[in-house]
C-alpha cells in the first residue's frame, strides 16, 4: 500500500497536482518523501505538513498506508 | 458542541437563532453569549478585492475545529459553543465564519469566542484565493491579533 501525499492552494497549483502516490520503500521521513517526490527540490519556505491529518515536523516518520500533506500557512476566518 | 464547514451560503444571525433554539431553549444557565463573525472584504494590502475562493482540507479541517471547541470547553466554563466556516467561491460582504460561546457570565463568553476565532485563524486548514483587479492571489498568510496572547485571556 502506497503513500497518499497531497497538496493544498499555492502549493498545489506549484506542483501542478492535487496528489501522489509513493511507494514506502522511497521514504523513511517526510523530508525524504518530499525529496523523491521532487527529485530533491527544498520544500518551499513556511510550507507545513500533516501526517495522518496531525500538523507533523519534516523528520516524522512515513509507512505504507499513510497520509501526508503538504500546504502553505492557513488562512482562514 | 458542532464544528462545520459550510459549502453553500449561510446566514449567521439566523444559523445563531436556530442552533439557540435547539439546543438552548429552557436553558436559563446561559446567562451570556459572545459571537463574532467574519465576512469577506472587497479590498486586502489597499487593493480592490472582486470576489474569493475558500480551500480545505477535508478530514484534517473538522478534526481540528472540533478540537479547539474541546480545549475552549476545558479552559473556560461554558455551556455550548459553535463554529461554522465557509467554504468554496465568496463574493464581498459573505460571511466566512461564525463563532459563538455560550456560558453563564461575560468573561468565559468573551474569553472562549476569542480563542476560538484566533486559533481557528492560526491552526485550521483553510486557505483563501482572492481576485484582484490585477491577478488572482493566495493569501500569504493572516494578520496576527495585535497583542492577543491566550494566557491574558484565561
Amino acid at each position: 500500500m502506497a503513500i497518499q501525499v497531497k497538496y493544498f492552494a499555492s502549493l498545489r497549483e506549484r506542483m501542478g497536482r492535487a496528489e501522489d502516490a509513493v511507494s514506502p520503500v522511497h521514504a523513511r521521513t517526510v523530508a525524504e518523501l518530499w525529496a523523491h517526490i521532487t527529485g530533491g527540490k527544498p520544500l518551499p519556505a513556511n510550507t507545513l505538513v500533516a501526517v495522518n491529518l496531525e500538523y507533523a515536523d519534516l523528520d516524522h516518520p512515513v509507512k505504507e498506508g499513510d497520509e501526508v500533506a503538504f500546504f502553505p500557512p492557513v488562512t482562514g476566518g | 458542541m458542532p464544528a462545520e464547514v459550510r459549502t453553500s451560503a449561510f446566514e449567521p444571525y439566523e444559523e445563531l437563532r436556530r442552533y439557540q433554539e435547539r439546543f438552548l431553549s429552557g436553558r436559563g444557565a446561559a446567562g451570556a453569549t459572545a459571537s463574532f463573525v467574519g465576512t469577506m472584504r472587497d479590498f486586502n494590502d489597499g487593493e480592490p478585492v472582486r470576489a474569493m475562493t475558500l480551500e480545505h482540507y477535508p478530514g484534517m479541517t473538522e478534526r481540528h475545529l472540533e478540537r479547539i471547541v474541546a480545549e475552549a470547553k476545558q479552559r473556560w466554563p461554558i455551556l455550548d459553543a459553535l463554529v461554522l466556516h465557509r467554504v468554496g467561491p465568496l463574493l464581498p460582504g459573505d460571511p466566512i465564519v461564525l463563532v459563538a460561546a455560550w456560558s453563564a457570565h461575560r468573561d468565559a463568553a468573551f474569553a472562549a469566542c476569542r480563542y476560538l476565532i484566533e486559533e481557528l485563524k492560526s491552526r485550521a486548514p483553510f486557505w483563501k484565493k482572492e481576485e484582484r483587479a490585477s491577478a488572482a492571489r493566495w493569501v500569504e498568510r493572516n494578520a496576527p491579533a495585535e497583542g492577543y496572547t491566550v494566557e491574558a485571556h484565561g
